[in-house]
């Protein structure tokens, strides 16, 4: 059992509540209920509202993985759950759902780190990970660089947004050009009938005198507002706004920085994988832009499926396979939610 | 039948065990701690703690109760996502009761207010005769809660929290004093009472409990009862024990939240050109 182990997954630490089981590095169930509808006329995910949510939808959908999984709680080895970061609400309702499986059943539990669990669910799709890797992680809620040398003892920011994450502007955008929330799904469409070289909006965080102090970070709230300013310059003007030449040359000034700052991650430290995740993952202009400029570089990318890029508890489930694995001791039933955890512990420490 | 009882409503993280029998309940361990932010921390230790306790295991349990508030709503969420996800990891009921009516009904016989901490210089609250709900639960700023006991009835109070002669004259006051212009309700903002803070709930009832009361005592007027501040377990298993010895099915925790969530939808665009 220690190779293979049954290990059930558990994430609410935004608007998805996951409920994810994997044997090993295989995929069992993948049950996910999400909150975004009731978020979309707020413009972005409210806390209290994805809590509410939380609660309401954890017990039917654990019920739904272990049907689908056709396991009950009392096969498993282990459960885990994303301890942070996310917001504190929210995780604290996978966390104390998550003690009270462990406590009923009488399982380990292993509170996990969100975004190492990202990295991890690529294993579930493309095995295992060839280590060090460069990994980079893009969504409404995070946009970090990491070096990965072992997924189970530790990761390494390299480095992060310093202001909005990657999927806000999205949606920042999205809501400006009266689009739409969330705005990921919905500027990729927008932008494949747009000219991406049509507008030159600003790249945060590349001129020569950013790249000392943040040559792995990133930076988008300038460019939303450049976004913002063009608008209205157009509306002022009487001018009709092109939208999907607004909506491609934003998303490709985004997937520039990210792509030219993976690679330049992935080459400075001597890694020869990128694996992408978050739901940022998904877009169409980012997955080419980085393989073609991997390419250059003898670099692998490596991103999973859009539904294992999203928040969802088979990552979560993925993650705690490979610390059963390697032998790592569980958490104690004292487990804290930790909003704003961080990477030197891939799992709270037992 | 070994039930376990959770509450995390107040600053207390409780979870006790109880047997009930198809004639009365006993008590076999309790375990508690105070601190408002470290129910996520607390009630899962403490429920193993209890059950070592006993000596017993989590599957020896036939039912589990939760108290469902109203309280403060990331630590209420803790227990009742931790009792719904016992109950279904055992295949075994769950029910839910008013946390504030465990307290009502600890405190025994008698007019008893029990008003437990909302934060946001507010209370929960609710009333009580011989331990039965009489009005309640709701949300308001202490002040204001005894214009809502005479207000919120069209004037007619329950059977029960009817004025004895010799409060009258007191409890008339009172009620002209809190029931303005503005309706039964107003207070002043800054939570004093809008008439004599001494003659706000005496007369409605003997006495208060819970914490709330406990923190704005001198605006209730009422003696408090200092050693019932948070909801006893086993008050909890005896609101449900008729549900525990009839097998009634099992209840989705539905917590009682009293409040709307705060969000505001967002305002037309700014302009960043100037
Ligand atoms: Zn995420």
């Amino acid at each position: 059992m220690r190779d293979e182990p049954l290990v059930l997954g558990i994430e609410t630490s935004c608007d998805e509540t996951g409920v994810g089981i994997v044997r090993g590095h295989t995929l069992l169930a993948d049950a996910l209920a999400s909150s975004v509808d009731q978020h979309a006329r707020f413009g972005g995910v409210v806390p209290e509202v994805a809590s509410r949510a939380h609660l309401e939808a954890l017990v039917p959908t654990m019920q739904r993985a272990l049907d689908e999984a056709g396991v009950t709680l009392a096969d498993v080895d282990a459960i885990a759950v994303t301890s942070g970061p996310g917001l504190a609400g929210a995780l604290l309702v996978g966390v104390a759902a998550a003690k009270g499986y462990a406590l009923a059943a009488e399982k380990p539990i292993y509170g996990v780190n969100h975004l190492a669990a990202h990295v991890a669910v690529d294993t579930l799709e493309h095995g295992p990970l060839p280590e060090p890797a460069v990994a980079m992680l893009v969504s409404g809620g995070h946009s970090s660089l990491l070096l990965v040398d072992d997924l189970t003892a530790g990761v390494t920011p390299l480095g992060a947004t310093i202001d909005d994450a990657a999927g806000e502007a999205f949606d920042k955008v999205a809501r400006l050009l009266g689009l739409g929330f969330p705005g990921g799904p919905i500027i990729d469409r927008s932008a494949r009938d747009g000219d991406r070289a049509s507008i030159a909006f600003p790249r945060g965080l590349t001129a020569q005198k950013d790249l000392v102090a943040h040559r792995f970070d990133f930076s988008f709230s300038g460019l939303k507002t450049a976004v913002a300013r063009w608008v209205e310059s157009r509306e002022r003007a009487g001018e009709p706004v092109p939208v999907a030449d607004v909506s491609a040359s934003f998303q490709e000034a985004v997937c520039d920085v990210l792509t030219a700052k993976a690679i330049d991650a992935c080459r400075s430290n001597g890694v020869r994988t990128l694996v992408i995740g978050g739901g940022v993952a998904a877009n169409s202009r980012l997955r080419v832009l980085a393989e073609e400029r991997a390419a250059r570089h003898g670099i692998a990318v490596r991103v999973p499926r859009p539904g294992l890029c999203t928040d969802n508890g088979a990552m979560v489930a993925a993650l705690g396979s490979h610390l059963v694995a390697a032998g790592v001791a569980p958490s104690r039933l004292d487990l804290p939610a930790d909003s704003a955890m961080g990477l030197t512990e891939v799992s709270v420490p037992g | 039948m070994l039930v376990l009882a959770l509450d995390t409503a107040t600053p207390a993280s409780t979870a006790a065990l109880v047997e009930v029998t198809p004639d009365g309940l006993s008590g076999i361990a309790e375990r508690r701690t105070v601190d408002p932010r470290a129910h996520g921390e607390r009630l899962a230790p403490e429920i193993a703690a209890v059950l070592a306790d006993a000596g017993l295991r989590p599957r020896d349990l036939t039912a589990i109760v939760a108290g469902l508030g109203p309280g403060p709503f990331t630590g209420l969420r803790v227990g009742l996502a931790t009792a719904a996800s016992m109950g279904q990891a055992l295949g075994i009921p769950t029910y839910g009761v008013c946390s504030l009516d465990g307290l009502g009904r600890a405190a025994g016989p008698g007019r008893v207010l029990i008003a437990t901490d909302a934060r946001r210089r507010e209370v929960y609250f609710a009333t009580y005769v011989d331990g039965v709900r009489v009005t309640g639960p709701e949300v308001a700023r202490p002040a204001d809660v005894a214009g809502l006991l005479y207000g919120a009835v069209g004037g007619a109070l329950p059977a029960g929290l009817l004025i004895r002669p010799e409060d009258r004259s007191t409890a008339t006051a009172a009620g002209k004093a809190a029931g303005t212009a503005d309706g039964p309700a107003a207070g002043k903002a800054d939570g004093t009472a809008a008439g004599q803070p001494e003659t706000a709930v005496a007369g409605l009832v003997d006495r208060a409990a819970g914490e709330g009361a406990l923190k704005y005592g001198d605006v209730f007027g009422v003696p408090v009862e200092e050693h019932l501040l948070y909801p006893p377990g086993a008050a909890l298993v005896a609101l449900a024990a008729d549900r525990i010895r009839g097998v009634a099915p099992s209840e989705i925790l539905t917590p009682l939240y009293l409040r709307r969530p705060d969000a505001v939808e967002p305002s037309a665009r700014k302009p960043v050109l100037t």
